[in-house]
């Protein structure tokens, strides 16, 4: 990539937390912006341009508007990276994909649920081209940096794919199911250092599934646990709709 | 200017979420001035639906990155008030901690980062770091401090971790919390001082206009109420904050993807200028000064003050937090496991200051501690109606100056409320079953 390339960040249907993680690197940010020109950011500047080299994309697509701006966003970029779950697989708000969509509007807005229009949450890439991923509910400032270096110095970046348990055992935790809860490491995709179970949590499968995860497998261990049959799935699903039902990816 | 004016702003910059201004004046008579929001609807209530208790905090969190803590503390309290989890007061010292290290971090981000752009006539904090670049630093040092205290306490700032139903799952080590106090008496509390010069000096740029108008907060007899208390209303005193409904009257209007309110009038504010109005009396003395210093004072109805306002309020929390930590380091650290053991199934109330505003999250289980109904009423809901009829104030009374003036006026009116428009587009239910 050329000197200096051109970065622009835009924003779906999600929290902005993944921006907000960017505007987080309180130690890093002026290190960042003596490689790149950033051009293009509404949440943090008015500048609009019509070109760019990097795109960075956070949030999934849930309006025809979305549509519309995400085809004009892959027209002017030369990369487009998509940042955090709802931008790469759809994230929490696919939830409402695998119910009557009607009722879904109706429960919130009444006999007004015309007024604002809807589609199923999608990930970037059901509809353009996807380069690149940073996963995470919010993505990492870790591996933000890391395919960020790589992207500047013209790298191929490092993708992991294997389960949070393999990260959680290199960190000597305590396996979550010792302690009598249960968690979805056993078939999520890695790369977080196993963050929530180092803090105590369990893993709610936010950076998605691995390659051939064992479904049915990881259902049985929730049941053995303790959850209802329709529970466990209902954990699975969490940030794992679009993957799991097949309604996209 | 003539008589005839019309503004349209698409995405405005530099708010979280995404709106539109729309300005329309014919021949002196003011046709339209209104805040759009066009943020795409998130639907959380299908979300919440037959979900466990456990996961509540999580899916709500997801709400809004920037007030992610604010939306778990009003979902927790919901919980266990629904679901008669009693909480310790290490955990309610805890959680009061976390809450002014994400008071302190969305304060500063919004003064600096998102508003004195205006104040110095450029488009963002970038030029600054060429013009003005011990200030940016500055800035850049108080959030990483605010952001260490989510870190170490809740796993990280934005979503945090450890706060689960009824406790922690982590609880942090002396070391950390002294290592915490040390940067705040060392770090912060000078360069809230040095933050407050610089507002002084830009204080000028902040437009003069007033409007009267209801301010709510929560209050409390003890302290400076942002993790509980009541509801306070400058015309109508308190109430307890079950009775939240009565103060909110949420309703669909048709140019806002976000629920309007409204209380005693046709609208009122919450936030900072809210919180200083109902409270100042119990503010630290370092945050009184800095109030006087910036030329606010109570009963201030002037909306470009919130921004003073959440200054005033970085400096309360990073004394106030000092002082936590000391408690919490005389009583001596426990290791305790989060309450979890729920003692009834119904309904429960949480409410919370988020920066932005008092937040209510309101949630029904069924026996199986299975959530059955939800509803959220976020800060920038409540200002919507109120920025509205701001607009409609402001803009016949500064029609002598240009358009582009008066679009000035009214980006930076919708910046001072430091609107979350992802929140106020969370998409709850309307119509809840009594």
């Amino acid at each position: 990539m050329a000197n200096k390339p051109r970065v622009a960040i835009f924003d779906f249907t999600g929290c902005e937390g993944c921006e907000l993680n960017k505007l987080n690197f309180e130690n890093e940010l002026l290190d960042i912006l003596a490689h790149v020109d950033i051009v293009e950011w509404r949440e943090a500047m008015d500048d609009r341009v019509d070109e760019y080299d990097i795109a960075f994309v956070e949030g999934s697509l849930s309006t025809p508007d979305c549509i519309e701006r995400i085809h004009e966003v892959r027209r002017k970029c030369k990369v487009l990276v998509s940042l955090g779950s709802c931008a790469t697989l759809g994230g929490i708000n696919a939830m409402k994909n695998i119910q009557p969509i009607e009722e879904v509007r109706e429960e919130v807005y009444g006999e007004d649920k015309y007024l604002f229009p809807t589609l199923p949450a999608l990930p970037l890439s059901a509809v353009v081209k996807v380069d690149y991923e940073v996963r995470g509910c919010p993505m990492t400032q870790i591996e933000f940096l890391k395919l960020f270096t790589a992207l500047v110095r013209g790298q191929e970046p490092v993708k992991p794919d294997y389960a949070v348990c393999i990260e959680c055992k290199l960190k000597e935790n305590e396996c979550v199911y010792e302690k009598g809860m249960i968690c979805l490491g056993p078939v999520t995709m890695a790369g977080c250092d196993a963050h929530c179970p180092s803090f105590g949590q369990y893993c709610t499968g936010c950076r998605g599934l691995v390659t051939d995860a064992n479904i049915a497998g990881m259902e049985e261990i929730l049941v053995k646990h303790g959850l209802s049959v329709d529970e466990a799935r209902k954990r699975l699903q969490l940030y794992n709709v679009n993957q799991l039902e097949g309604v996209q990816k | 200017m003539s008589t005839n004016l019309d503004i349209k702003v698409k995405h405005l910059t530099r708010v979280e979420g995404h709106g539109n201004i729309v300005v329309n004046m014919k021949e002196g008579v003011l046709e339209k001035a209104q805040l759009e929001i066009v943020e795409a609807p998130r639907y959380f209530e299908a979300m919440l639906k037959g979900r466990s208790f456990h996961e509540a905090a999580i899916v709500t969190s997801r709400i809004c990155g920037i007030c992610s803590l604010g939306h778990q503390i009003a979902s927790l309290k919901a919980t266990e008030d629904a679901l008669g989890l009693e909480v310790s007061w290490q955990t309610i010292q805890l959680r009061k901690l976390l809450t002014h290290g994400a008071t302190l971090q969305s304060n500063i981000l919004h003064a600096y980062f998102l508003a004195a752009p205006d104040f110095l006539n450029v488009g963002s904090v970038f030029p600054l770091i060429g013009t003005h670049p011990e200030v940016v630093v500055r800035a850049l040092r108080m959030k990483r401090l605010a952001n260490d205290m989510g870190d170490v306490i809740g796993g990280r700032a934005v979503h945090p971790i450890t706060c689960v139903p009824g406790g922690f799952t982590r609880i942090p080590t002396a070391e950390e919390l002294l290592e915490l106090k040390r940067k705040l008496v060392e770090e912060m509390v000078p360069d809230f001082l040095a933050t407050v010069d610089t507002m002084a000096a830009l204080a000028g740029a902040i437009p003069q206009f007033e409007r009267e108008t209801e301010f709510i907060s929560l209050r409390s007899d003890d302290e400076y109420a942002l993790y509980d208390g009541d509801i306070c209303s400058t015309d109508t005193g308190t109430v307890d904050d079950h009775e939240y409904r009565k103060m909110t009257n949420e309703h669909v209007v048709t140019h806002s993807s976000s629920k309007h309110c409204k209380a005693n009038r046709s609208s009122y504010m919450v936030g900072a200028l809210a919180r200083f109005n109902n409270n100042h009396d119990k503010l630290c003395d370092a945050a009184k000064d800095a109030a006087e210093k910036l030329g606010l004072k109570p009963g201030c109805c002037n909306p470009y003050m919130n921004t003073i306002a959440q200054v005033v309020e970085a400096g309360h929390c990073a004394l106030d937090s000092v002082a936590i930590i000391d408690q919490l380091l005389e009583a001596g650290l426990k290791d305790e496991q989060p309450n979890q053991e729920p003692t009834r199934f119904g309904t429960g109330i949480g409410a919370t200051e988020v920066p932005r505003g008092i937040l209510y999250h309101e949630y029904t289980y069924d026996r199986q501690g299975r959530m059955v109904k939800a509803n959220c009423i976020i800060p920038t809901g409540q200002n919507l109606a109120n920025i509205d009829d701001d607009m409609k104030k402001l803009v016949p009374e500064f029609i002598e100056k240009s358009k582009e003036e008066i679009t000035l006026m009214l980006e930076m009116l919708v910046r001072a409320y430091d609107p979350c428009i992802s929140c106020s587009v969370h998409m709850l239910d309307v119509d809840f079953i009594e």
